[in-house]
C-alpha cells in the first residue's frame, strides 16, 4: 500500500462522509457546513489526480464562494429548526430508484481501465492550462465573461426589491 | 505513474453522485437541494479530471473542461439563489413541496 494509495482512501473517505452527513443531519446550517469538507477533499483527490490548478479553484469556488453563498441563503430566509421529513414512502421509493441507477452504474465501471500512459500533467501545470486556455479554447474562455456577467446582472435584477409592487402595497 | 486504478475515482465520484440525487429528490428546503445539486456537478468533475489522466490520449483538456464547468456551477448557484430570495419574499417559504403556483 503506497501512500498515494493511503491519501487517496482518507480523502475519499472524508468526501463520502461529509455528503452522508448532509443526508442525516437535521439543521441546515451543520448541513452546508458538512458539505465543506466533501469540497476541501475532493480538492485533495484533484491533488492526486495530478490537476493541481483545478484543486486551488476548487478550494476558492466551492469551500470560498459557494458555501458562504449558500450560508447567506440560509440567514436571509427564516426557517423551522428541524427540518420536517418527507413521506416515508416516497424517500424509500426515491432510495431504491438511486440505488438500482447505481448498480447499473457500478456494474459498467468495475473493471474499466484504459491502461496507464505515462502523462506528466503535474509538470508546470497551471502554466499548461494558461497557453491552451488562450490559444485553443480562447472562444469558449470570453463566452464564459458574458455568461458570468449575464448571471451577475440576472441575480442582481431577480433579487431586486420591485419598486412598483412596493408602491402597490403602500 | 500513479498507483490508484481509474475504477476508484469513478467509483467514488458515482457515490457522490448518488449522494448528491438522493439529497436532492428527498430534501424540502431549496438551499439543500440546490448545495445537492452542486454536489452532483462536483462528482462530474471528478469524473473529468480522471480521465484525463487516465484515457488513452491524456492531456488538459479534461481539466479545463472542468474549469469551465465550475464557472457555469458558481453562475447557477448565483441565479438559483436570487431565484430562491424572490420567492422567499412573496411566499414567505423555502420548501420546494409548497412551491406548486404553476401547478394550480
Amino acid at each position: 500500500m503506497t501512500g498515494e494509495m493511503i491519501a487517496f482512501f482518507f480523502l475519499a473517505l472524508t468526501a463520502i462522509a461529509g455528503g452522508v452527513l448532509l443526508i442525516n443531519l437535521t439543521n441546515v446550517v451543520h448541513m452546508v457546513v458538512a458539505l465543506i469538507f466533501t469540497f476541501i477533499a475532493i480538492a485533495g483527490i484533484y491533488v492526486t489526480l495530478s490537476a493541481e490548478f483545478v484543486a486551488v479553484v476548487q478550494v476558492l469556488i466551492y469551500s470560498g464562494a459557494i458555501t458562504i453563498i449558500m450560508l447567506f441563503g440560509i440567514m436571509l430566509t427564516r426557517h423551522q429548526e428541524k427540518e420536517k421529513k418527507l413521506p416515508r414512502l416516497k424517500v424509500i421509493l426515491t432510495g431504491l430508484a438511486i440505488g438500482l441507477f447505481f448498480l447499473i452504474m457500478y456494474g459498467k465501471i468495475k473493471d474499466l481501465d484504459f491502461g496507464q500512459q505515462n502523462a506528466e500533467l503535474h509538470i508546470d501545470n497551471t502554466k499548461k492550462i494558461g497557453i491552451e486556455l488562450y490559444s485553443h479554447y480562447v472562444i469558449p474562455f470570453e463566452l464564459t465573461s458574458v455568461l458570468l456577467l449575464v448571471a451577475l446582472i440576472g441575480s442582481i435584477i431577480l433579487a431586486k426589491r420591485d419598486d412598483d409592487e412596493k408602491e402597490a402595497k403602500k | 505513474m500513479s498507483s490508484i486504478p481509474l475504477a476508484a475515482y469513478l467509483m467514488l465520484a458515482l457515490i457522490l453522485f448518488c449522494i448528491g440525487l438522493f439529497g436532492a429528490l428527498t430534501k424540502r428546503n431549496a438551499v439543500i437541494v440546490l448545495i445537492s445539486i452542486e454536489l452532483m456537478l462536483n462528482a462530474v468533475n471528478i469524473n473529468l479530471v480522471a480521465f484525463a489522466k487516465y484515457s488513452i490520449n491524456p492531456g488538459l483538456t479534461g481539466q479545463i473542461f472542468s474549469l469551465f464547468t465550475i464557472t457555469v456551477a458558481a453562475a447557477e448557484a448565483a441565479v438559483g439563489l436570487a431565484i430562491l430570495i424572490a420567492l422567499y419574499r412573496n411566499r414567505q417559504t423555502v420548501n420546494v413541496d409548497e412551491m406548486d403556483t404553476m401547478k394550480r
